[in-house]
Protein backbone atom coordinates (compact mmCIF):
# COMPACT_ATOMS: atom_id res chain seq x y z
CA UNK A 1 0.00 0.00 0.00
CA UNK A 2 0.93 3.55 -0.31
CA UNK A 3 -0.17 6.17 1.59
CA UNK A 4 -0.64 9.64 1.71
CA UNK A 5 -0.02 11.20 5.68
CA UNK A 6 -0.70 14.40 6.80
CA UNK A 7 0.79 14.98 10.27
CA UNK A 8 0.75 17.85 12.29
CA UNK A 9 3.87 19.37 13.25
CA UNK A 10 4.78 21.84 15.88
CA UNK A 11 9.03 21.63 17.12
CA UNK A 12 7.34 23.06 21.16
CA UNK A 13 4.85 23.60 23.34
CA UNK A 14 5.05 27.36 22.54
CA UNK A 15 5.50 27.11 18.35
CA UNK A 16 2.98 27.41 16.15
CA UNK A 17 2.12 24.40 13.75
CA UNK A 18 0.77 23.10 10.67
CA UNK A 19 -0.08 19.96 8.69
CA UNK A 20 2.73 18.62 6.65
CA UNK A 21 2.42 15.90 3.92
CA UNK A 22 4.30 13.11 3.96
CA UNK A 23 4.65 9.96 1.39
CA UNK A 24 4.47 5.99 2.56
CA UNK A 25 5.55 3.50 0.44
CA UNK A 26 4.83 -0.48 0.53
CA UNK A 27 3.28 -0.03 3.93
CA UNK A 28 1.76 -3.71 4.87
CA UNK A 29 -1.80 -4.39 5.70
CA UNK A 30 -0.21 -6.33 8.64
CA UNK A 31 1.52 -3.44 9.97
CA UNK A 32 0.05 -1.90 12.92
CA UNK A 33 -1.02 2.23 13.25
CA UNK A 34 2.30 2.86 14.59
CA UNK A 35 4.11 0.50 13.02
CA UNK A 36 3.65 2.57 9.99
CA UNK A 37 4.59 5.48 11.51
CA UNK A 38 8.13 3.64 12.34
CA UNK A 39 8.28 3.38 8.92
CA UNK A 40 7.95 6.85 8.37
CA UNK A 41 10.01 8.10 11.27
CA UNK A 42 13.09 5.87 10.04
CA UNK A 43 12.60 7.09 6.53
CA UNK A 44 12.91 10.97 7.68
CA UNK A 45 16.20 9.83 10.12
CA UNK A 46 17.72 8.50 6.82
CA UNK A 47 17.18 11.85 5.29
CA UNK A 48 18.32 13.85 7.78
CA UNK A 49 14.66 14.86 8.96
CA UNK A 50 12.90 15.45 12.53
CA UNK A 51 11.01 11.97 12.89
CA UNK A 52 7.23 12.37 14.33
CA UNK A 53 6.92 12.56 17.90
CA UNK A 54 3.97 10.23 18.99
CA UNK A 55 3.56 9.05 22.47
CA UNK A 56 3.66 5.11 22.59
CA UNK A 57 4.24 2.42 25.14
CA UNK A 58 3.24 -1.57 25.76
CA UNK A 59 1.48 -1.60 21.77
CA UNK A 60 -0.85 -3.86 23.64
CA UNK A 61 -3.98 -1.99 23.81
CA UNK A 62 -3.66 -1.74 27.58
CA UNK A 63 -1.24 1.05 28.52
CA UNK A 64 -3.25 4.10 26.76
CA UNK A 65 0.21 6.14 25.83
CA UNK A 66 -1.00 6.03 21.89
CA UNK A 67 -3.56 8.75 20.83
CA UNK A 68 -3.85 10.75 17.90
CA UNK A 69 -6.87 11.92 15.84
CA UNK A 70 -6.91 9.81 12.47
CA UNK A 71 -9.35 11.57 9.94
CA UNK A 72 -11.03 12.80 12.94
CA UNK A 73 -11.44 10.20 15.48
CA UNK A 74 -9.68 9.47 17.99
CA UNK A 75 -7.66 6.13 17.64
CA UNK A 76 -8.97 6.14 14.10
CA UNK A 77 -11.71 4.22 12.37
CA UNK A 78 -12.25 1.39 14.52
CA UNK A 79 -12.68 1.59 18.04
CA UNK A 80 -9.59 0.31 19.73
CA UNK A 81 -6.16 2.35 20.84
CA UNK A 82 -4.05 3.53 17.63
CA UNK A 83 -1.08 0.59 18.84
CA UNK A 84 -4.46 -2.07 17.87
CA UNK A 85 -5.45 -0.10 14.45
CA UNK A 86 -4.25 -2.19 11.65
CA UNK A 87 -3.25 -1.13 8.04
CA UNK A 88 -6.05 -3.31 6.45
CA UNK A 89 -8.61 -0.87 7.74
CA UNK A 90 -7.28 2.10 5.29
CA UNK A 91 -7.15 1.18 1.42
CA UNK A 92 -4.13 1.97 -0.86
CA UNK A 93 -3.95 5.55 -2.12
CA UNK A 94 -5.57 6.96 1.12
CA UNK A 95 -5.06 10.09 2.41
CA UNK A 96 -4.91 10.03 6.39
CA UNK A 97 -4.81 12.93 8.48
CA UNK A 98 -3.37 12.32 11.65
CA UNK A 99 -3.71 15.41 14.29
CA UNK A 100 -2.98 15.29 18.45
CA UNK A 101 -5.97 15.06 20.90
CA UNK A 102 -7.18 18.84 20.87
CA UNK A 103 -8.38 20.38 24.37
CA UNK A 104 -7.06 23.45 26.21
CA UNK A 105 -6.51 20.50 29.15
CA UNK A 106 -4.29 18.86 27.11
CA UNK A 107 -1.16 21.10 25.86
CA UNK A 108 0.83 19.80 22.82
CA UNK A 109 4.56 19.27 24.12
CA UNK A 110 5.87 17.97 20.24
CA UNK A 111 3.85 16.80 17.25
CA UNK A 112 1.35 14.33 18.07
CA UNK A 113 2.40 13.91 21.96
CA UNK A 114 0.10 16.14 24.11
CA UNK A 115 -0.05 16.63 28.44
CA UNK A 116 -2.25 14.59 29.71
CA UNK A 117 -1.14 15.35 33.35
CA UNK A 118 -4.40 16.74 33.69
CA UNK A 119 -6.09 13.69 34.26
CA UNK A 120 -3.46 12.81 36.52
CA UNK A 121 -4.56 15.39 38.89
CA UNK A 122 -8.12 14.45 38.62
CA UNK A 123 -6.95 11.05 40.14
CA UNK A 124 -4.83 12.85 42.84
CA UNK A 125 -7.90 14.32 43.77
CA UNK A 126 -9.98 11.32 44.98
CA UNK A 127 -9.08 8.13 42.32
CA UNK A 128 -7.82 6.35 45.31
CA UNK A 129 -8.66 4.25 48.98
CA UNK A 130 -8.09 4.48 52.56
CA UNK A 131 -6.73 1.24 53.25
CA UNK A 132 -4.89 0.20 56.63
CA UNK A 133 -1.17 -1.14 55.90
CA UNK A 134 -0.14 -4.58 56.79
CA UNK A 135 -0.11 -7.63 55.26
CA UNK A 136 -2.87 -8.22 52.41
CA UNK A 137 -6.19 -8.80 54.03
CA UNK A 138 -7.99 -12.17 52.97
CA UNK A 139 -9.34 -12.62 49.34
CA UNK A 140 -12.98 -12.86 50.36
CA UNK A 141 -12.60 -10.67 53.84
CA UNK A 142 -14.92 -8.16 52.74
CA UNK A 143 -17.44 -9.54 50.18
CA UNK A 144 -18.56 -7.95 47.15
CA UNK A 145 -21.82 -8.65 45.16
CA UNK A 146 -21.42 -9.57 41.76
CA UNK A 147 -23.49 -7.08 40.05
CA UNK A 148 -21.30 -4.32 41.68
CA UNK A 149 -18.26 -6.35 40.79
CA UNK A 150 -18.95 -6.30 37.21
CA UNK A 151 -19.82 -2.44 37.10
CA UNK A 152 -16.56 -2.01 39.23
CA UNK A 153 -14.58 -4.02 36.50
CA UNK A 154 -16.62 -2.58 33.61
CA UNK A 155 -15.67 1.26 35.00
CA UNK A 156 -11.99 -0.05 36.02
CA UNK A 157 -11.26 -0.65 32.37
CA UNK A 158 -10.11 2.89 31.72
CA UNK A 159 -7.11 3.33 30.07
CA UNK A 160 -7.19 7.09 30.85
CA UNK A 161 -6.25 7.11 27.28
CA UNK A 162 -8.17 10.41 26.78
CA UNK A 163 -9.95 9.58 23.43
CA UNK A 164 -13.33 10.49 25.40
CA UNK A 165 -11.91 14.14 25.55
CA UNK A 166 -10.69 13.87 22.42
CA UNK A 167 -13.88 12.57 21.07
CA UNK A 168 -16.16 14.99 22.74
CA UNK A 169 -17.26 18.48 20.83
CA UNK A 170 -17.20 20.02 23.77
CA UNK A 171 -13.69 18.90 25.14
CA UNK A 172 -15.23 17.00 28.39
CA UNK A 173 -13.48 14.80 30.62
CA UNK A 174 -16.56 13.46 31.96
CA UNK A 175 -16.61 10.13 30.52
CA UNK A 176 -12.99 9.45 31.88
CA UNK A 177 -13.56 11.11 35.28
CA UNK A 178 -17.10 9.21 35.90
CA UNK A 179 -15.20 5.67 35.11
CA UNK A 180 -12.67 6.32 37.67
CA UNK A 181 -15.24 7.66 40.24
CA UNK A 182 -17.85 4.87 39.64
CA UNK A 183 -15.25 2.26 39.75
CA UNK A 184 -14.67 3.16 43.57
CA UNK A 185 -17.87 4.13 44.87
CA UNK A 186 -19.49 0.87 44.29
CA UNK A 187 -16.86 -1.23 46.05
CA UNK A 188 -16.56 -1.47 49.86
CA UNK A 189 -13.09 0.01 49.80
CA UNK A 190 -14.26 2.52 48.12
CA UNK A 191 -17.01 3.94 51.04
CA UNK A 192 -14.92 5.62 53.01
CA UNK A 193 -14.13 8.30 50.26
CA UNK A 194 -17.54 7.99 48.49
CA UNK A 195 -18.76 11.64 48.99
CA UNK A 196 -15.36 13.67 48.71
CA UNK A 197 -14.30 11.56 45.96
CA UNK A 198 -16.61 12.68 43.27
CA UNK A 199 -17.02 16.59 44.81
CA UNK A 200 -13.02 16.49 44.97
CA UNK A 201 -12.81 14.76 41.12
CA UNK A 202 -15.53 16.54 39.70
CA UNK A 203 -14.23 20.11 40.97
CA UNK A 204 -10.83 19.37 39.64
CA UNK A 205 -11.90 18.14 36.22
CA UNK A 206 -13.65 21.66 36.18
CA UNK A 207 -10.32 23.58 37.23
CA UNK A 208 -8.42 21.76 34.64
CA UNK A 209 -10.55 23.41 32.19
CA UNK A 210 -12.56 20.87 30.64
CA UNK A 211 -16.01 21.65 28.63
CA UNK A 212 -19.16 20.32 30.09
CA UNK A 213 -21.11 17.62 28.74
CA UNK A 214 -24.06 17.72 26.36
CA UNK A 215 -24.48 14.21 26.53
CA UNK A 216 -23.69 13.32 22.60
CA UNK A 217 -22.22 10.03 23.15
CA UNK A 218 -19.20 10.89 21.41
CA UNK A 219 -17.02 10.03 24.00
CA UNK A 220 -18.68 6.20 24.85
CA UNK A 221 -18.09 5.53 20.94
CA UNK A 222 -14.65 6.64 20.85
CA UNK A 223 -13.39 4.85 23.78
CA UNK A 224 -11.11 2.04 23.19
CA UNK A 225 -12.35 0.21 26.33
CA UNK A 226 -16.14 0.59 25.83
CA UNK A 227 -16.79 2.40 29.19
CA UNK A 228 -20.64 3.15 29.04
CA UNK A 229 -22.24 6.62 28.60
CA UNK A 230 -24.33 5.44 31.99
CA UNK A 231 -21.00 5.97 33.62
CA UNK A 232 -21.93 9.59 33.26
CA UNK A 233 -25.25 9.16 34.43
CA UNK A 234 -24.01 7.45 37.66
CA UNK A 235 -21.07 10.18 38.32
CA UNK A 236 -24.22 12.53 38.04
CA UNK A 237 -26.59 10.52 40.53
CA UNK A 238 -23.14 9.76 42.85
CA UNK A 239 -22.44 14.14 42.74
CA UNK A 240 -25.97 14.80 43.83
CA UNK A 241 -26.22 12.31 46.52
CA UNK A 242 -22.93 13.49 47.92
CA UNK A 243 -23.64 17.37 47.49
CA UNK A 244 -26.35 16.72 49.38
CA UNK A 245 -24.85 15.16 51.97
CA UNK A 246 -21.83 16.73 52.83
CA UNK A 247 -22.31 20.61 52.67
CA UNK A 248 -18.88 22.35 52.75
CA UNK B 1 -30.88 22.94 32.36
CA UNK B 2 -32.03 19.88 32.82
CA UNK B 3 -34.78 20.44 36.08
CA UNK B 4 -36.01 23.62 33.92
CA UNK B 5 -36.37 21.97 30.97
CA UNK B 6 -38.28 19.31 32.68
CA UNK B 7 -40.66 21.88 34.29
CA UNK B 8 -41.07 23.45 30.80
CA UNK B 9 -41.88 20.15 29.53
CA UNK B 10 -44.51 19.50 31.88
CA UNK B 11 -46.08 22.98 30.83
CA UNK B 12 -46.31 21.81 27.14
CA UNK B 13 -47.69 18.90 27.68
CA UNK B 14 -50.81 20.71 29.43
CA UNK B 15 -50.67 23.44 27.04
CA UNK B 16 -50.89 20.89 23.93
CA UNK B 17 -53.96 19.01 25.58
CA UNK B 18 -56.06 22.37 25.98
CA UNK B 19 -55.15 23.34 22.49
CA UNK B 20 -57.00 20.13 21.28
CA UNK B 21 -60.26 21.50 22.97
CA UNK B 22 -60.17 24.36 19.94
CA UNK B 23 -61.98 20.98 18.03
CA UNK B 24 -64.71 20.62 20.06
CA UNK B 25 -65.71 24.40 18.68
CA UNK B 26 -65.87 28.10 19.38
CA UNK B 27 -67.80 27.59 22.02
CA UNK B 28 -66.11 25.36 24.23
CA UNK B 29 -62.47 26.01 23.18
CA UNK B 30 -62.96 30.32 24.07
CA UNK B 31 -64.60 29.36 27.30
CA UNK B 32 -61.47 26.90 28.13
CA UNK B 33 -59.15 30.12 27.50
CA UNK B 34 -61.78 32.06 30.17
CA UNK B 35 -61.70 29.62 32.45
CA UNK B 36 -57.80 29.28 32.21
CA UNK B 37 -57.71 32.94 33.89
CA UNK B 38 -60.19 32.22 36.45
CA UNK B 39 -58.27 29.25 38.17
CA UNK B 40 -57.72 29.45 41.80
CA UNK B 41 -60.63 31.64 42.34
CA UNK B 42 -62.02 32.18 44.69
CA UNK B 43 -58.77 32.03 46.80
CA UNK B 44 -56.77 33.69 44.45
CA UNK B 45 -58.48 36.69 42.29
CA UNK B 46 -58.59 36.86 38.47
CA UNK B 47 -55.57 35.46 36.60
CA UNK B 48 -53.39 35.80 39.92
CA UNK B 49 -52.60 31.82 39.20
CA UNK B 50 -51.62 32.72 35.32
CA UNK B 51 -49.11 35.38 36.60
CA UNK B 52 -47.57 32.92 38.84
CA UNK B 53 -47.34 30.13 36.42
CA UNK B 54 -45.71 32.78 33.87
CA UNK B 55 -43.52 34.39 36.51
CA UNK B 56 -42.36 30.71 37.29
CA UNK B 57 -42.04 29.80 32.95
CA UNK B 58 -39.86 33.23 32.46
CA UNK B 59 -37.86 32.17 35.44
CA UNK B 60 -36.95 28.26 34.29
CA UNK B 61 -36.61 30.09 30.23
CA UNK B 62 -34.02 32.54 31.95
CA UNK B 63 -32.11 30.09 33.83
CA UNK B 64 -32.34 27.29 30.51
CA UNK B 65 -30.81 29.99 28.42
CA UNK B 66 -28.12 31.37 30.54
CA UNK B 67 -27.07 27.89 31.38
CA UNK B 68 -27.02 26.71 27.97
CA UNK B 69 -25.03 30.11 26.91
CA UNK B 70 -22.52 29.68 29.73
CA UNK B 71 -21.87 25.78 29.23
CA UNK B 72 -21.50 26.36 25.01
CA UNK B 73 -19.24 29.35 26.44
CA UNK B 74 -17.15 26.85 28.70
CA UNK B 75 -17.00 24.36 25.71
CA UNK B 76 -15.38 26.69 23.02
CA UNK B 77 -13.11 27.52 25.25
CA UNK B 78 -12.12 23.94 26.46
CA UNK B 79 -10.83 23.32 22.76
CA UNK B 80 -9.37 26.84 21.65
CA UNK B 81 -7.24 24.75 18.49
CA UNK B 82 -9.87 23.05 16.50
CA UNK B 83 -9.75 19.67 14.22
CA UNK B 84 -8.36 20.25 10.85
CA UNK B 85 -10.10 17.13 9.73
CA UNK B 86 -14.02 17.13 9.74
CA UNK B 87 -15.37 14.69 12.86
CA UNK B 88 -17.93 11.83 11.58
CA UNK B 89 -20.86 12.28 12.45
CA UNK B 90 -22.10 9.85 14.47
CA UNK B 91 -24.97 11.44 17.24
CA UNK B 92 -28.21 11.93 15.86
CA UNK B 93 -29.03 15.22 14.43
CA UNK B 94 -31.40 15.90 17.41
CA UNK B 95 -28.08 15.69 19.48
CA UNK B 96 -26.10 17.91 16.71
CA UNK B 97 -28.76 20.75 16.51
CA UNK B 98 -29.66 21.47 20.23
CA UNK B 99 -28.28 24.73 20.49
CA UNK B 100 -29.70 25.53 16.81
CA UNK B 101 -32.57 24.17 17.74
CA UNK B 102 -32.50 26.50 21.16
CA UNK B 103 -32.29 29.76 19.57
CA UNK B 104 -35.23 28.73 17.35
CA UNK B 105 -37.40 28.34 20.17
CA UNK B 106 -36.24 31.08 21.69
CA UNK B 107 -37.25 33.42 19.09
CA UNK B 108 -40.82 31.12 18.68
CA UNK B 109 -41.58 32.00 21.93
CA UNK B 110 -41.23 36.08 21.79
CA UNK B 111 -43.19 35.53 18.60
CA UNK B 112 -46.01 33.29 19.77
CA UNK B 113 -46.51 35.48 23.05
CA UNK B 114 -46.89 38.43 20.57
CA UNK B 115 -49.59 36.50 18.15
CA UNK B 116 -51.77 34.67 20.46
CA UNK B 117 -51.16 36.19 24.16
CA UNK B 118 -50.85 40.16 23.57
CA UNK B 119 -52.59 39.53 19.79
CA UNK B 120 -49.97 42.47 18.69
CA UNK B 121 -48.79 40.50 15.51
CA UNK B 122 -52.04 38.57 14.88
CA UNK B 123 -53.97 39.25 11.78
CA UNK B 124 -57.70 39.72 14.05
CA UNK B 125 -55.97 39.72 17.75
CA UNK B 126 -58.98 40.71 19.20
CA UNK B 127 -58.82 39.56 22.86
CA UNK B 128 -61.47 37.24 24.68
CA UNK B 129 -61.68 35.56 21.30
CA UNK B 130 -58.57 33.08 20.95
CA UNK B 131 -60.55 30.62 18.59
CA UNK B 132 -60.90 33.24 15.86
CA UNK B 133 -57.42 34.34 16.37
CA UNK B 134 -56.47 30.89 15.92
CA UNK B 135 -57.67 30.58 12.75
CA UNK B 136 -56.98 33.86 11.47
CA UNK B 137 -53.29 33.27 12.35
CA UNK B 138 -53.33 29.66 10.31
CA UNK B 139 -54.90 30.96 7.19
CA UNK B 140 -51.89 33.00 6.31
CA UNK B 141 -49.58 30.57 4.97
CA UNK B 142 -46.32 32.51 5.83
CA UNK B 143 -47.71 32.14 9.97
CA UNK B 144 -48.59 29.10 9.83
CA UNK B 145 -44.76 28.12 9.04
CA UNK B 146 -43.17 29.99 11.17
CA UNK B 147 -45.42 27.59 13.73
CA UNK B 148 -44.70 24.69 11.94
CA UNK B 149 -40.65 24.93 11.91
CA UNK B 150 -40.95 26.05 15.35
CA UNK B 151 -42.88 22.74 16.60
CA UNK B 152 -40.46 20.66 14.28
CA UNK B 153 -37.68 21.88 16.27
CA UNK B 154 -39.64 21.24 19.66
CA UNK B 155 -39.67 17.89 18.36
CA UNK B 156 -36.01 17.39 17.79
CA UNK B 157 -35.30 19.88 21.39
CA UNK B 158 -37.39 17.06 23.36
CA UNK B 159 -35.86 14.03 21.58
CA UNK B 160 -32.59 14.82 23.02
CA UNK B 161 -33.56 16.71 26.14
CA UNK B 162 -35.46 14.67 27.77
CA UNK B 163 -33.29 11.64 27.94
CA UNK B 164 -30.18 14.34 28.57
CA UNK B 165 -31.73 15.16 31.65
CA UNK B 166 -32.72 11.83 32.28
CA UNK B 167 -28.44 11.58 32.19
CA UNK B 168 -27.89 15.05 33.49
CA UNK B 169 -30.11 14.13 36.72
CA UNK B 170 -28.92 10.67 37.58
CA UNK B 171 -31.55 8.67 36.84
CA UNK B 172 -30.22 6.89 34.23
CA UNK B 173 -28.75 3.84 34.02
CA UNK B 174 -27.90 0.77 31.27
CA UNK B 175 -31.11 -0.98 32.23
CA UNK B 176 -33.44 2.00 32.19
CA UNK B 177 -31.46 3.44 29.25
CA UNK B 178 -33.89 1.92 26.71
CA UNK B 179 -36.93 2.64 28.59
CA UNK B 180 -35.94 6.87 28.83
CA UNK B 181 -35.46 6.94 25.01
CA UNK B 182 -38.75 5.69 24.55
CA UNK B 183 -40.60 7.83 26.80
CA UNK B 184 -38.46 10.33 25.10
CA UNK B 185 -39.21 9.61 21.90
CA UNK B 186 -43.17 9.27 22.69
CA UNK B 187 -42.80 12.74 24.12
CA UNK B 188 -41.56 14.32 21.61
CA UNK B 189 -43.82 12.76 19.25
CA UNK B 190 -47.36 13.31 20.69
CA UNK B 191 -46.38 16.69 21.41
CA UNK B 192 -45.45 17.71 18.34
CA UNK B 193 -48.33 15.62 16.56
CA UNK B 194 -50.70 17.34 19.24
CA UNK B 195 -49.22 20.80 18.26
CA UNK B 196 -49.13 20.33 14.81
CA UNK B 197 -52.84 19.37 14.80
CA UNK B 198 -54.16 22.55 14.75
CA UNK B 199 -53.16 24.45 12.29
CA UNK B 200 -53.24 21.24 10.25
CA UNK B 201 -57.06 21.21 11.06
CA UNK B 202 -57.00 25.11 10.27
CA UNK B 203 -55.01 24.78 6.45
CA UNK B 204 -57.25 21.88 5.52
CA UNK B 205 -60.73 23.30 6.61
CA UNK B 206 -61.55 21.30 9.70
CA UNK B 207 -61.25 24.00 12.11
CA UNK B 208 -62.80 27.27 10.63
Amino acid sequence: MNLTLRIWRQSGPDESGEMVTYQVTDVSPDMSFLEMLDILNEDLILRGEQPVAFDHDCREGICGSCGMVINGSAHGPVQTTTCQLHMRSFNDGDVIDIEPWRAAAFPVIKDLVVDRSAFDRIIQAGGYISAPTGTAPDAHAVPVPKPDADLAFENATCIGCGACVAACPNGSAMLFTSAKINHLNVLPQGQPERESRVLDMVTTMDAEGFGGCTNTGECAAACPKGIPLASIATMNREFLRAARKAPR
Amino acid sequence: MASTGVIMLLFLIVHMAGNLKIFFGPTDFNSYAAWLRTIGEPVLHETWYLWVQRVVLLACLVAHVTSAIQLTHRDIHARPQRYRSKRPWRATFATNTMRYGGAILALFVIWHILDLTVGAVNPRGEAGHPYENVVADFGVWWIALIYVVAMLALCLHIYHGFWSAAQTLGANNAARNVVFKTIATVLALAITVGFLSVPIAVMTGLVR
